[in-house]
This record gives C-alpha cells, sequence and structure tokens, in this order.
C-alpha cells in the first residue's frame, strides 16, 4: 500500500454551529468534511442530544498540515471562549493523495 | 377537570426527575413537532382566507409593538434588579418577548375542550410575535454595532424551522381552503391531541433536565420566571380586550404573551450573541415559565380574560 500522510481534524462542537463552521473550514482550504449527531458530556455538562438546543455534531476533516493549521487557529480564536467545542488531530494515511 | 395531554406532560417530567431511561429518539421528536406546527399553520391559514387583510393590518401591527414592548421590559428588570450581564440580560429577555408553541398549543387544546371558540388569526400572530423579540434582544446587546452578522442572524429569523412551517402552513391553508385540506384532516386535525400527547411527554422529560440545572441559578430566576409571564399575560388580555376580542381570543393573546419561547430563540441567540449563557434562559423558559404556564398559568389567563370581559363589558 502506498500511503500518503495526513491530518485528520476531528471536531466536536453544538450542532447550532453547522452551518458556520462548514463555511470557515471551506474558506479556509478543506476539500470536504464528514458531519454525524452525536452526543456526550465534557465539562459543559451532559449533552445529550434529546431536542435541537442540546444536539452536538462530530466533523471529520482530512486535510494538509498547512489546512489544518489554518483551521485550528480559526476556529480556537473564534469559538473556544463561547462554545462547547474540542477538537483533536491525528495523522492518517490516505490512497488518493489528489483528494484531500 | 384535567386535561390527558397535561397528564403526559407530567408523566415525561416525573419520569425525567427520577432519572428514567425512557426517552424519545430525535427524530420522533422533530416529526411530533413539525406535525404541530403545520398543523396549527394550516387550521390558521383556512380562517385567514375569510378576513379582509385591511381588517388584520391594525392588529398584526399591534401583536409586534406587544412583542417589543415585553422585551424592553423584561431586559432592565433582569440587568439592574437581577444585575445579569448585559448580554445574558438581552438573552433572556428575548426569550420572554418571543412566543412557545407548546404553550400555544396547549392553550388550543384546554379551549376547545371547554368549547370556547377564539378568534381563529391566532396562528398569524404566533408568527408575528416570533421574531421582533429576537432583533429587539441583540439590538439590546449590541447596539446598532456593525460586528453583528445580519445576514447570519435574518436567516436564522426567517429561516428558522419554525416561521417556515408556520408560515408553510398559513399559506397552504389559505391557498387550499378547507375543501382542499379535506383529505390530510385526519392526519393534522383529527390527531391533533395525540401529537400534542407525545410532544408534551418529550417537553416534561426536557424540563426536568432543566430543572436540573435550575438548582444552580437560584431564586430570582424562579420568580421572573412566574411573575413576568403573569405579567404579560395581563399586558396580552388588556391588548385582547382593546381589539374587541372574545373571552377565548383574550385567553390566547394573554397565554401568547406570556409564553417563553424554547426553540427559535436560543438558536438565535447561540449564533448571535454567543456569549450569553443558554443555561440561564432556558433554565427560566423551559425549566419554570413553561410548567407554570401549562399546569397553572392557562387557567389563570383564562380567569382573567373573563374578569375582564366581566368588568369591562366585551
Amino acid at each position: 500500500m502506498n500511503g500518503h500522510t495526513r491530518k485528520l481534524l476531528t471536531i466536536v462542537t453544538e450542532s447550532v454551529l453547522e452551518g458556520s463552521l462548514t463555511r470557515d473550514i471551506e474558506r479556509l482550504g478543506a476539500h470536504g468534511y464528514t458531519i454525524t449527531d452525536c452526543r456526550g458530556k465534557g465539562s459543559r455538562g451532559v449533552r445529550n442530544a434529546s431536542w435541537e438546543a442540546s444536539g452536538n455534531i462530530r466533523i471529520e476533516v482530512v486535510c494538509d498540515t498547512h489546512t489544518a493549521d489554518a483551521i485550528t487557529t480559526h476556529l480556537q480564536a473564534h469559538y473556544y471562549d463561547d462554545y462547547a467545542m474540542i477538537m483533536i488531530i491525528g495523522e492518517v494515511d490516505v490512497l488518493r493523495e489528489d483528494k484531500f | 377537570m384535567i386535561d390527558a395531554v397535561i397528564l403526559f406532560f407530567l408523566l415525561g417530567l416525573v419520569a425525567g426527575l427520577l432519572r428514567s431511561e425512557l426517552r424519545l429518539p430525535a427524530a420522533i421528536y422533530d416529526f411530533v413537532s413539525i406535525l404541530l406546527l403545520l398543523a396549527i399553520g394550516l387550521k390558521g391559514g383556512v380562517e385567514l382566507a375569510k378576513q379582509p387583510f385591511a381588517e388584520l393590518l391594525p392588529q398584526m401591527l399591534s401583536v409586534v409593538v406587544l412583542g417589543v414592548l415585553l422585551t424592553l421590559v423584561a431586559f432592565p428588570v433582569l440587568l439592574y434588579v437581577a444585575r445579569f450581564k448585559r448580554t445574558d440580560a438581552a438573552s433572556i429577555a428575548a426569550h420572554y418577548g418571543s412566543v412557545s408553541i407548546g404553550t400555544y398549543a396547549v392553550a388550543v387544546a384546554y379551549l376547545t375542550t371547554r368549547q370556547i371558540s377564539f378568534e381563529e388569526q391566532m396562528p398569524l400572530f404566533v408568527v408575528l410575535l416570533e421574531i421582533p423579540a429576537i432583533l429587539v434582544g441583540i439590538v439590546l446587546a449590541r447596539g446598532l454595532s456593525r460586528q453583528t452578522r445580519w445576514r447570519a442572524v435574518a436567516h436564522e429569523v426567517f429561516l428558522g424551522k419554525s416561521v417556515v412551517l408556520l408560515v408553510g402552513g398559513l399559506l397552504i391553508g389559505w391557498a387550499a381552503g378547507p375543501e382542499g385540506l379535506a383529505p390530510i384532516e385526519p392526519l393534522f386535525f383529527d390527531l391533533f391531541k395525540g401529537i400534542l400527547a407525545l410532544f408534551l411527554l418529550e417537553m416534561g422529560l426536557i424540563t426536568a433536565v432543566q430543572i436540573g440545572s435550575l438548582r444552580r441559578h437560584g431564586l430570582f430566576l424562579l420568580a421572573f420566571g412566574i411573575g413576568m409571564p403573569v405579567f404579560s399575560s395581563l399586558v396580552g388580555v388588556g391588548l385582547g380586550w382593546a381589539l374587541g376580542f372574545s373571552v377565548g381570543g383574550m385567553t390566547m393573546l394573554g397565554t401568547l404573551a406570556a409564553s417563553a419561547s424554547y426553540i427559535a430563540v436560543p438558536a438565535a441567540m447561540r449564533i448571535s450573541l454567543p456569549d450569553a449563557n443558554p443555561t440561564l434562559s432556558l433554565a427560566a423558559s423551559l425549566g419554570i415559565t413553561f410548567p407554570f404556564n401549562v399546569l397553572l398559568g392557562i387557567p389563570l389567563y383564562h380567569l382573567f380574560a373573563e374578569r375582564a370581559h366581566t368588568l369591562m363589558g366585551g
């Protein structure tokens, strides 16, 4: 297998942010993203997704290091203070280099 | 006589407080709230078609003024008496200037069970009351600042789920008329109370969670969450009287004024006033005001309306 290394950026946050985050992510150069609904507990309490206001989403973005830096810096500056949000970054291998 | 739908709310509330495993799947809650919004819109649309628009216009304007006024009354109380942060005060005030569909639906069930008729333009007023408070809340918090992303706010306000479904229902009902709606009546009208029962079951569960977070925010929210709707209902009943509404209509307008939003406004505030604490406003509007209105408020506002009718003449 000929792997190419990319960053996998996973963001877990409030579902109300979906619209503005996807706009930010695309503008900062990511080629795509995957969103799933989820629920859990963190420093801002249980978010059990039983109705609109308590829903969480997980956004996954596979991109190059430069884009991952741009996204994490932007999100940290604009959303960390006021919203429930965590970001984790890992390295992944992708098969099709041009896709990410 | 207690309405069966109220018992479903109590079941959800008790189950939630006892930490039962019961929960409705999110998709069911969505479905049920969509049905309620459409049913309310459709019903209003059919009746609107019978009314001349020129007569409605002054009523519509006065209802918009009502929404603005209630927000402006709540704000200084929260800011100066309770000493909340400016954005928190503005956000909570916006919740109380807006309306709750759930409360409205319970009032519809309450009045129809007692065979009290009410003016049929009420669904239109629901839409009109939903919006102004949000805009006033943002201006109170930020001033007419350029930083506010008005496009995003407008998108959230005018294309939010509840406004789209209510206005859509109104238009469909208006265009199709009673005959046109006949084939879909079994789903939207005949099942209304059953749908409402499921909706209230889930609301009870959600309310129980909010009551939990309420313990941390104390007595003022409790007093405000009850005092504000009672005050607002008096203003609403008064406006209903001034507009020459029936007892049912005054009760409805009182209930609409008293109810506090928990769908459209929280979402809009989260986007436009991110530093406002959503727990505070939801604890007040869902943890206190919604159960108060559903269990005690609506009969109380009905009483106010009857008093207004006998004292001042209808």
